[in-house]
C-alpha cells in the first residue's frame, strides 16, 4: 500500500510539469502587453516600462521565463505579482477561503445528496422519490449564476437570513449561502447517482440473504445496501472536490468571496503569468491528492480492489 | 403398487397427517400473485405442502414452476411486487402468510434459516466472511465472539476457520462460499432450513460433499429441510418426500422412491423419463439410425475420408500468471492432452471447472493458440492455416456455447442471426439465403415465423435451437458444444439433446461435447475424455468409462451424479 501511494505521488511530477508548462505557455501567448495594461490610459516613460519588463523577466524568451519560474518555485520563492504583492502571501490568503467554501459545499452535497438519494432509492416510485427527482432535474437545468443571483436576492436581501456578499470577513457562517449555491448542482448529481446505486443494490442477492439471516431493516440498509452503493458516489465526490476548488469563479464572483476563483479571474484579466501558474500549480496538487484519496477510499470500501499486486 | 395407483387420484396427498405428529410447516391452498406491467400474474395456485419436524421435503420443478416463490413466501421474502393472495402458511400452527415484518425478523435466522442458490452473488463482497456470520449470530441474540464464529464455520466444513473468517468472499472458491452460506443458514440452529438449489452452481463432486455435509448437520440438529431443486434425481436421493410443481401448481407429492418408481401425473412421468441423472443409456433412436447409416456408407466413406476428423496431439496451453513487477509464474491450463475424434461420432470432454476442458475447445476452434502440440483437422495441421484457409476452416467447424442469452446478439432478429454466417461467407443470394434459413428453422423444429422475432422474445430452449441453427447454417462437419445444454431445464435439455442426436444421424455431424455433467455425457456421447487439472486422466467408450471407471477421479465424478445410486424399474429408465 505504501509503495502504491509513493508511486502515485511520483506521478505528480510529470503531471505538474506538463500542466504548468501548458498554462505558462497559454499566458505567454495571450495578446496584449501586461505592463502597458497596468498603466491604463497614461503612457509611462519607456525606461519605466523597460525596468518593469526586466524585473518580471518579460524581455526574456519563453523558455527562460518558464525556467526562472520553476527555479523560483523550487526555492519556495514565488516572487511578486504586478502590484508588488508577494504571490506566496496571496496564495496563503485566498486558498484557505476557497478551501473552506469547497469543504462546506462538499459536506452539503455529500450529506444531503446521499441521504436524499438513499431515501429516494429505497422508496422508488413513491411521491418523495418523484418530487426529489423532478427537483434535482430543475437544479441541474438552471445555470449556477441564475441560482446564485436568485439565492442572493431571496435569502440575502429579501429574507435577510444571510449576508448577500461575503467580502473580507469570510468564515463558515458567511460562506454558507455561497456554499449551498456551489454545492447544489453536484448535490443533484450525487442524489441521482446514490438513488440509482441504492435501488440497484437493493435487489442484490446478498441483500435478500442478509434479510433472511434475520437482520433488522436499518441494519440491512446500513451494512449491506449503503456501503455497496457508496462506491460510485465516493468516486464522483472526490473528483468533484478539485472542481469545487477551481470552478468556484462564478459563485465567488456573485457573492464577492475573496477566494481562488476571484483571484485567478483577476490574474487572467491582467495576464499575470506567475500568479496564474502558481494558483494552477496548487490546484493541480489538490486534484492529484483528491484523486489519490478517492482511490484509497475505493479500496477501503471495496476489498476486491487491491493496488499492491 | 399397481393397486395403489388405481385407488389414488392423480394427486397423492401426504399420509403424514395420520401419524399424529404436528407438522412444523404446513402450506395450505397457497396462492401467490405478482403485480406486473400487464396486470396480475398468478405465480402459485393451490399449493399444498407438509413438513414434519426433522423431515426433508423437496420441491421439484423447472424454472418458472413456482417452487422458489413458494419457498420465499415461507420466509417472507417475496419480491415487493408479489403477495400471498390466498391460503395459509402455518409454522408450528401459527399462520405467517401475512405476519408483520417485525414478526418475520424474529423468525428469520432463528426459526427459519435459508441457504440461497448462487454462492457467487449471495455473500456481500465488501464484508469479511466472519463479519457476515457474526452479524447473523448477533441479530438473533446468540454469542458472537470470534470463537463462536469460527465454530460455526468449521462445523460447516471450512478448514482453518479462524483464518478464513478474516477473508473476503472473493478469496473463497465457489464450494467454500457455499459452505459459508450453509454456516450462516444453520448458525442459529433454525428448526426449518430452506435450501434453494443450494448446489446447482457447483461441480458435481463438490455438490456431493456439500449435500452430504448438509445432510449430516441437519440430521444432527434435527432440522427440517425444504429443498428446492430442478433435479429430480437429487431430490429423490436427498429427500424423504418429493413435491412436484408445474406451472404454479403442485401436481404430485409423495415419498421419494415411490414417486420416482410410479409417477402418476403426466408431467412427473416426463420428468422422470428425461431426468439426465436417471437415464442410463445413450439416446437410442439416433444411435441405431446412425449405425445403420454408417453400415451402408461404410465402404464409400472409409476410402475417401480420414477416419479421424480431429486429432489432438500432446496439446499444451500455458498461461502466464502475473505476480506484479514483471514477475510471473506459468500455469498449464492444458497439459499434454492427446485424443482423436472419429467422424460422425460424439466425443465428450468432462471435468470440473478449471480442468482445462473449455481451453481445449477454444484451441480446437482456433480462438486460442496452443503453446505446444498439434491439432489436426481432417489430417491438416491447423497451426499452419493462414487467414484464407482459416476462414474456410471456420466454415467446417462451428461452436454452440453455453449461454443462449449471451451468445445471440439482442439487436439482431433471428433471421439476421442465422443468415449472418451465410452472408459473411458469401454463400448464395438473398433469396437462397432466406430459403436456407427457413430450412434450418425446420430442422431445429421452430416455426418459420420465428425469423422475425428477437432473442428476448424466445425461451432459453428456443434460443439454444437458434444457436444450433446458426451453427448448422454453413453445413459444418464438426460442432463443438461448450456446455451447450447446461443452462437448460431438464425437459428442454432432453429435447435439445434429442435434436442434436437426430441432426447427427441425418447430417453425419461430429460433436465435441464439453460438459461438467456426466449424466448428459451418458446420454449423448460415444467416447469420453475425463480431464483433471489440465491432464487427460481417462479415455474410453462411454459404456466402458461408466461401467468400469479406472481412475479414482472418474469414480468420484460418477458417484457424485445425484440419483446415480437409485434403482429404478427398467421401464422407467
Amino acid at each position: 500500500m505504501v509503495r502504491y501511494i509513493l508511486r502515485r505521488l511520483l506521478q505528480v511530477i510529470p503531471v505538474f510539469l506538463g500542466t504548468t508548462l501548458l498554462v505558462y505557455y497559454m499566458v505567454f501567448a495571450l495578446p496584449g502587453d501586461p505592463i502597458s495594461a497596468l498603466f491604463g490610459d497614461r503612457q509611462p516613460p519607456q525606461s519605466v516600462i523597460d525596468t518593469l519588463r526586466s524585473q518580471y523577466h518579460l524581455d526574456q524568451p519563453f523558455w527562460v521565463q518558464y525556467g526562472i519560474f520553476l527555479q523560483n518555485l523550487f526555492t519556495f520563492n514565488l516572487g511578486n505579482d504586478f502590484t508588488g504583492q508577494p504571490i506566496a502571501a496571496t496564495l496563503a490568503r485566498v486558498f484557505p477561503v476557497t478551501a473552506m467554501l469547497a469543504v462546506e459545499a462538499l459536506i452539503i452535497q455529500a450529506v444531503f445528496g446521499v441521504a436524499f438519494g438513499v431515501f429516494a432509492g429505497l422508496r422508488r416510485g413513491s411521491w418523495f422519490d418523484s418530487t426529489v427527482l423532478v427537483a434535482s432535474l430543475v437544479v441541474i437545468a438552471v445555470p449556477t449564476f441564475v441560482l446564485g443571483f436568485v439565492f442572493q436576492l431571496v435569502f440575502g436581501v429579501q429574507l435577510g437570513w444571510a449576508k448577500p456578499t461575503v467580502g473580507a470577513n469570510a468564515d463558515w457562517g458567511n460562506l454558507l449561502l455561497p456554499a449551498v449555491v456551489l454545492g447544489l448542482v453536484s448535490f443533484a448529481y450525487v442524489l441521482r447517482l446514490t438513488r440509482a446505486s441504492v435501488s440497484e443494490s437493493m435487489n442484490a442477492d446478498y441483500v435478500r440473504t442478509a434479510t433472511a439471516k434475520g437482520l433488522s431493516r436499518p441494519r440491512v440498509v446500513l451494512a449491506h445496501i449503503l456501503r455497496n452503493s457508496l462506491i460510485p458516489v465516493v468516486t464522483y465526490l472526490g473528483a468533484n472536490l478539485g472542481g469545487l476548488m477551481g470552478g468556484a469563479i462564478v459563485t465567488e464572483g456573485i457573492f464577492n468571496v475573496p477566494g481562488v476563483g476571484n483571484k485567478l479571474y483577476q490574474a487572467v484579466l491582467r495576464s499575470e503569468g506567475p500568479t496564474i501558474v502558481s494558483i494552477v500549480s496548487v490546484l493541480v496538487l489538490v486534484f492529484v491528492v483528491a484523486n489519490l484519496i478517492v482511490d484509497l477510499l475505493y479500496a477501503w470500501l471495496d476489498p476486491r480492489i487491491r493496488y499492491d499486486q | 403398487m399397481k393397486e395403489k395407483a388405481m385407488t389414488t387420484p392423480e394427486i397423492r396427498i401426504d399420509e403424514a397427517d395420520t401419524t399424529g405428529v404436528r407438522p412444523l410447516l404446513e402450506i395450505r391452498d397457497l396462492a401467490i400473485t405478482f403485480k406486473t406491467g400487464s396486470g396480475e400474474v398468478q405465480a402459485v395456485r393451490n399449493a399444498h405442502l407438509t413438513i414434519l419436524p426433522g423431515e426433508t421435503v423437496a420441491i421439484v420443478g423447472e424454472s418458472g414452476s413456482g417452487k422458489s416463490t413458494t419457498a420465499l413466501a415461507a420466509i417472507g421474502l417475496l419480491p415487493t411486487n408479489g403477495k400471498v393472495s390466498a391460503g395459509q402458511i402455518l409454522l408450528d400452527g401459527e399462520d405467517i402468510a401475512h405476519a408483520s415484518e417485525r414478526r418475520m425478523i424474529e423468525l428469520r435466522g432463528n426459526t427459519i434459516g435459508m441457504v440461497p442458490q448462487d454462492p457467487m452473488s449471495n455473500l456481500n463482497p465488501v464484508w469479511k466472511i466472519g463479519y457476515q456470520v457474526r452479524e447473523t449470530l448477533r441479530a438473533n441474540g446468540k454469542p458472537s465472539g470470534p470463537a463462536d464464529v469460527a465454530k460455526v464455520l468449521s462445523e460447516a466444513g471450512l478448514p482453518d476457520a479462524h483464518r478464513r473468517a478474516n477473508q473476503y468472499p472473493h478469496e473463497f472458491s465457489g464450494g467454500m462460499r457455499q459452505r459459508a452460506l450453509i454456516a450462516i443458514g444453520l448458525s442459529c440452529q433454525p428448526r426449518l432450513l430452506i435450501a434453494d438449489e443450494p448446489t446447482s452452481a457447483l461441480d458435481v463432486t463438490v455438490q456431493r460433499q456439500i449435500l452430504d455435509h448438509l445432510e449430516t448437520m441437519t440430521s444432527e440438529l434435527g432440522t427440517s429441510v425444504l429443498l428446492i431443486t430442478h433435479d429430480l434425481g437429487l431430490a429423490a436421493e436427498r429427500a424423504d418426500k418429493v413435491v412436484v410443481m408445474y406451472r404454479g401448481q403442485v401436481v404430485e407429492a409423495g415419498p421419494s422412491l415411490e414417486l420416482l418408481q410410479d409417477p402418476q401425473h403426466p408431467y412427473t412421468k416426463r420428468l422422470v423419463e428425461s431426468a439426465p441423472s436417471l437415464a442410463s443409456r445413450r439416446i437410442q433412436a439416433a444411435k441405431e439410425q446412425g449405425v445403420e447409416a454408417a453400415d451402408l456408407l461404410a465402404p464409400a466413406t472409409e476410402v475417401q475420408a480420414n477416419d479421424h476428423i480431429l486429432q489432438i496431439q500432446d496439446l499444451r496451453k500455458v498461461y502466464k500468471l502475473r505476480q506484479g513487477l514483471g514477475k510471473s509464474t506459468d500455469f498449464a491450463a492444458v497439459d499434454g492432452v492427446s485424443f482423436n475424434v472419429k467422424r460422425g461420432t460424439t466425443t465428450a470432454i468432462v471435468g470440473e471447472s478449471g480442468s482445462g476442458k473449455s481451453t481445449v475447445a477454444k484451441m480446437v476452434l482456433q480462438l486460442e493458440k496452443p503453446t505446444d502440440g498439434k491439432i489436426l483437422f481432417d489430417g491438416v495441421d491447423t497451426s499452419l492455416l493462414r487467414s484464407a484457409d482459416l476462414f474456410k476452416f471456420r466454415r467446417r467447424v462451428q461452436p454452440i456455447f453455453q449461454d443462449p442469452y449471451g451468445s445471440l446478439d439482442p439487436m439482431y432478429n433471428i433471421y439476421r442471426t442465422i443468415e449472418e454466417p451465410l452472408r459473411v461467407h458469401k454463400i448464395g443470394n438473398t433469396a437462397s439465403r432466406e430459403k436456407k434459413v427457413r430450412e434450418l428453422l425446420d430442422q431445429v423444429a421452430l416455426p418459420q415465423s420465428t425469423m422475425q422475432r428477437y432473442p428476448n422474445e424466445l425461451s432459453g430452449g428456443q434460443r439454444q435451437r437458434i444457436a444450433i441453427a446458426r451453427a448448422l447454417a454453413l453445413d459444418p462437419e464438426v460442432i463443438i458444444c461448450d456446455e451447450a445444454v447446461s443452462a437448460l431445464d431438464v425437459l428442454v435439455q432432453a429435447q435439445v439433446l434429442n435434436l442434436l442426436a437426430d441432426l447427427q444421424s441425418n447430417l453425419g455431424l461430429t460433436y465435441l461435447f464439453i460438459t461438467h455433467d456426466l449424466a448428459v455425457v451418458r446420454q449423448i456421447a460415444d467416447h469420453v475424455c475425463v480431464m483433471e487439472q489440465g491432464q487427460l486422466v481417462e479415455t474410453g467408450s462411454t459404456d466402458d468409462v461408466f461401467d468400469s471407471p479406472q481412475q479414482d477421479y472418474t469414480k468420484a465424478l460418477l458417484n457424485a451424479i445425484p440419483g446415480a445410486r437409485l434403482m429404478l424399474p427398467p421401464e422407467v429408465a
